[in-house]
């Protein structure tokens, strides 16, 4: 990763480098993180703390500053389409402070325990985030390709923090999906290389105003790598690994996932809104996506119903939100989709929330999700010492906390009121209503509707299971930092709710500069004083 | 050349392919491997073939064709990622097979059951 070119700082502000943080903060504090001995355990933790604390202040600081105009950086300074640019606008800005804040809750749960389960966590979280970053913030096909591996590889090392059987197993299976779809991945993005001669996302865009000599392989390219992506957000029928790869993974490490599917669908989104919003192949695939987005929330529904464990509820949670978004990018409805936006970040706090809560709810229960040493030499229990080196204490009247937490996850991801999963799903719907109601339209209020009754039935059932039918396990131990993370998640759903109506208001604002392709190319290929210019 | 590449890829692909779908986890490690040879080839190829054309001029050099360098570039990128993520897979294999006892993609044997009086073709 080059730093632009400094040598006239004197009239560029450091704001103007602000992009670039989220990638270059955490590779090195990863970097540090594994020149540390595993030993010191306070330190990493408080590297990385101040990292995660960094980036999202930074998200933050992004959110307020692209709302006119995005922000370019050029790395090494080379202009696009010859150089890599990262796009900071504001679907960016949005997904970067959504990983923030997923990942500072994820990190301050994993302080409690599951951090000294193994050795390397923090690294290959704080590696896992800056992919994540990197990803939402280029302007680049193949950098993209980069970033999803880093961020792949990463996550390979998360699912299996822990060990154990379960997490190996599932491990297998994700880690065989997911090289599959890189190969789908590079194939699509040769062919779109081949087709159109440039891989700069705004080129590409550009190039597609005059429909090029093979337009059809350019689909096919565009196809394919869509399949990649879908892989990755988990859409029928090429989700079935999420489910039990996330039930499977530590906690901390499920809720950071959770923004794994979210990096496939801002993908999905950014792609299919620049080349085929308008230009010589308009409107491609889009039909499909809403079919795919419909079939993923019927699935997920029905999974969620099928659910015995609350882990894997909440990965079906996640495939429903992933299918919501889809489908609604699929109706061609701006008002649907910025509501689906909304929709968006609130679910993904709730999963990431009950997955959480349901470490919290059964640890203890089932033996086999115990960690279990894979490297004698660099392994300890987080389940054997009894409190002597836990950091923080128990937390009382720990079992009114988690049930009212399991409560909000649950209001959110069914969508009712008063929380945000209502808000966004009635944004969609008043959406969909104020265009012309077309069967698509139909279909897809009626999918929401009954995935909403159809997530309450198994999530109320699970939660009267774990909290309210007398067993003779001891109740639960909430300890600090976990008691911190969930209070952060459940704060950011609350917030949501109370300040619903600027939230809108920015996911509209998203979605109008989303569906204006021919600003996001202009601002990339032709910003003069573009920002890491140096100028 | 062509034709010859293109079959080349294909039968790697379709090896690839038959490889990844066995049961056993090795197999599906030498059926990724087969698999990404095949789409290195492809990213290669969709940089158009050519025969001694130099991807990259020098100072006043005269040539009539030109080699692209780009998919090279990017197949570059693309064969380390593709060999340290496979070299990750392997470690998780082996370890799968220490903690399940056996090289099978579901971490157990398939059941297979015995033949009774009853049922003598099960």
């Amino acid at each position: 990763m080059n730093a632009p070119v400094m040598s006239a700082t004197v009239t560029s502000s450091w704001l103007d480098h602000l992009v670039v943080l989220p990638i270059v903060l955490p590779i090195a504090a990863a970097g540090a993180m594994f020149l540390m001995d595993e030993r010191r355990r306070t330190l990493k933790a408080a590297v990385s703390l101040v990292t995660v604390l960094v980036m999202l202040a930074v998200a933050i600081l992004l959110l307020g500053r692209v709302g006119e105009a995005p922000e370019v950086y050029r790395l090494g300074n080379w202009a696009a389409p010859y150089g890599i640019v990262l796009v900071a606008d504001r679907l960016s800005a949005l997904m970067l402070a959504l990983a923030g804040t997923l990942g500072l809750a994820a990190l301050i749960f994993s302080f409690a325990r599951w951090g000294q389960a193994g050795p390397r966590f923090h690294g290959l979280f704080l590696l896992l985030l800056m992919g994540v970053n990197g990803a939402f913030l280029t302007g680049d096909v193949f950098n993209l390709f980069v970033f999803f591996e880093v961020m792949l590889a990463a996550s390979y090392g998360l699912v299996l923090h822990g060990s154990g059987e379960t997490r190996i197993r599932a491990g297998l299976g994700y880690i065989a999906v997911n090289l599959v779809a890189s190969l789908f991945f590079l194939v699509g993005v040769s062919l779109i290389y081949g087709t159109m001669g440039t891989l700069n996302m705004a080129d590409l865009a550009r190039r597609l105003a005059s429909p090029p000599a093979e337009i059809a392989l350019f689909e096919a390219g565009c196809a394919v790598l869509g399949i990649a992506f879908l892989i990755k957000c988990s859409a029928w029928p090429l989700g079935f690994w999420l489910p039990t790869t996330y039930s499977a993974a530590s906690a901390p490490a499920a809720a950071i996932l959770a923004i794994l599917s979210k990096v496939g669908i801002y993908v999905v989104l950014r792609l299919s809104l620049l080349l085929f919003g308008a230009g010589s192949a308009q409107g491609f695939g889009q039909s499909w996506i809403l079919a795919t987005g419909l079939a993923t929330i019927a699935f997920g529904t029905l999974g969620i119903l099928a659910a015995r464990e609350l882990t894997r509820a909440a990965g079906y949670g996640v495939m429903i939100s992933s299918g919501t978004v889809l489908a609604a990018l699929g109706t061609g409805n701006q008002g649907a989709l910025s509501g689906a936006l909304y929709y968006l970040l609130g679910s993904t706090f709730a999963a990431a929330a009950l997955f959480l809560l349901a470490e919290i709810l059964q640890r203890g229960r089932d033996p086999a999700d115990a960690a279990q040493p894979v490297f004698a030499d660099e392994y300890r229990d987080p389940f054997d010492d009894a409190g002597s080196t836990e950091i923080g204490r128990a937390i009382p009247a720990a079992v009114a906390i988690v049930g009212g937490g399991f409560l909000l996850c649950t209001l959110m991801l069914a969508g009712i009121p008063p929380l945000s999963g209502f808000v966004g799903k009635l944004a969609m719907f008043t959406g969909l209503a104020s265009g012309t109601m077309t069967t698509s339209a139909w279909g897809l209020i009626a999918a929401l509707t009954l995935s909403s009754l159809f997530t309450l039935i198994p999530l109320v059932r699970l939660g009267i299971f774990s909290l309210w039918v007398p067993h003779d396990d001891p109740p639960p131990v909430l300890r600090a930092p976990e008691l911190a993370a969930l209070a952060l998640l459940l704060t950011a759903c609350i917030a949501l709710a109370v300040w619903g109506g600027p939230a809108l208001s920015y996911t509209e604002a998203t979605v109008r500069w989303l569906s204006q392709p021919s600003d996001y190319v202009r601002a990339v290929l032709d910003g003069a004083a573009a920002p890491g210019a140096g100028s | 050349m062509e034709i010859v590449l293109a079959a080349g890829i294909g039968v790697f692909a379709a090896s690839g392919v038959w490889l990844m779908l066995r049961p056993r986890t090795f197999q599906v490690v030498l059926g990724l491997s087969l698999l990404s040879y095949a789409v290195n080839l492809f990213i290669f190829s969709m940089g158009r073939l050519t025969v001694g054309a130099p991807p990259v001029l020098g100072k006043g050099a005269e040539v009539v064709s030109v080699d692209d360098p780009v998919p090279q570039a990017l197949v570059l990128t693309a064969l380390v990622i593709g060999f340290a993520l496979t070299a990750l897979f392997l470690v998780v294999l082996l370890a799968a097979r220490g903690v399940t006892g056996n090289d099978h993609v579901d971490g157990r044997e398939p059941h297979h059951a015995e033949p009774t009086p009853e049922n003598p073709h099960p």
